[in-house]
């Protein structure tokens, strides 16, 4: 029981994503999360004014239903499945981030310097939320697919543009953490 | 309504996974994007070998409908790819959440994740309405 209350290998949590990649294949559907998003803008009316959105969403009720899943599966971990630990993050990592004004590295998932309330009632807090968000959303759809459509799927059936994408997000990321973060934080 | 459960299943299993995993951790991203750590590249690593071995093995059998395992071919191209992926790699980096993490966190009581899901809901619909005049 103990094992699973601590944090999971990643021998063992990479398998699991892949059957779990595995197992919407089977069921005649595919892994992607972002695609989501798409049907949400079409629920909220989008198709009215614009063709992409323009499109049966019903059909996406199973993956809705994934997300439903995702969020109570996301509960019962945290508040069920784990005893009270860090993240076991690099001390350079910690000390790198304590330079950019990021204390506590790795006490929670989530920064409270970025996902406070506190440092969303700031514009600079907000403004970095949203830009965050929006470069997700218009990048997933740009690109055709997120992390588990192209890192995971796509490379997992050895597709040539999923490579490509994966090897944008890692420009992307690099960029932003290498040259933009000691602008933003610095 | 039988039929959702077992997509509730699903997407139950990958929620657990993802915070046990603490891939839904922004920390963790930055750490790899810093490649301070073999983690986050051991979950990736791993999963790509067992799914190419899985979509292998599982040529020859039938799906749950008796259909073919097929995975959806993504359409020839390179400028959406490299340019569309690296917009996602910024945002990726920034907020720490990609699409399936910003739903999870929501579960575990993170609930201003839920700006990064609307502005990434804003970001989606930006690109339909540009769809047309970006290169693909």
């Amino acid at each position: 029981m103990q094992a699973i209350l601590e944090p999971w290998p990643w021998y063992i949590c990479g398998p699991l994503i892949a059957i779990i990649m595995f197992t919407l294949i089977y069921f005649g559907k595919t892994f992607g999360m972002s695609s989501n998003l798409r049907t949400f803008c079409t629920i909220a009316g989008a198709g009215k004014k614009v063709k992409f959105f323009d499109f049966d969403w019903k059909a996406q009720r199973w993956n809705l239903t994934v997300v439903a899943g995702a969020i109570i599966g996301g509960f019962i971990a945290h508040f069920y499945l784990s005893a009270p630990t860090n993240i076991d993050l690099n001390p350079d990592t910690i000390k790198t981030l304590s330079s950019l004004g990021f204390e506590n590295a790795g006490q929670s998932l989530l920064p409270a310097e970025l996902y406070s309330w506190d440092t969303i009632l700031s514009f600079k807090g907000l403004a970095i939320l949203i830009i965050g968000g929006f470069l997700v959303g218009f990048g997933t759809r740009y690109a055709g697919g997120c992390t588990s459509g192209h890192a995971i799927t796509g490379l997992s059936s050895l597709q040539l543009p999923s490579l490509i994408a994966v090897i944008g997000f890692f420009l992307g990321g690099l960029i932003m953490i290498h040259l933009l973060f000691p602008i933003i934080f610095g | 309504m039988i039929k959702y459960l077992k997509f509730l299943f699903v997407g139950i299993i990958f929620g657990i996974v993802l915070v046990k995993s603490e891939a839904v951790s922004w920390y963790r991203i930055y750490e790899m994007f810093k490649f301070e750590s073999f983690h986050m590249y051991g979950i990736i690593g791993t999963a790509v070998i067992t799914g190419i071995i899985l979509l292998l093995i599982s040529k020859r059998y039938k799906n749950i409908n008796g259909g073919l395992m097929t995975v959806p071919k993504k359409d020839r191209g390179f400028i959406r790819y490299i340019t569309g992926g690296t917009i996602f790699g910024l945002g990726w980096a920034l907020s720490g959440a990609c699409p399936g993490p910003m739903y999870i966190l929501i579960g575990t009581g993170a609930f201003s994740v839920i700006i990064v899901i609307l502005a990434a809901l804003l970001g989606t619909y930006i690109y339909g309405l540009l769809k047309d005049k970006l290169p693909h």
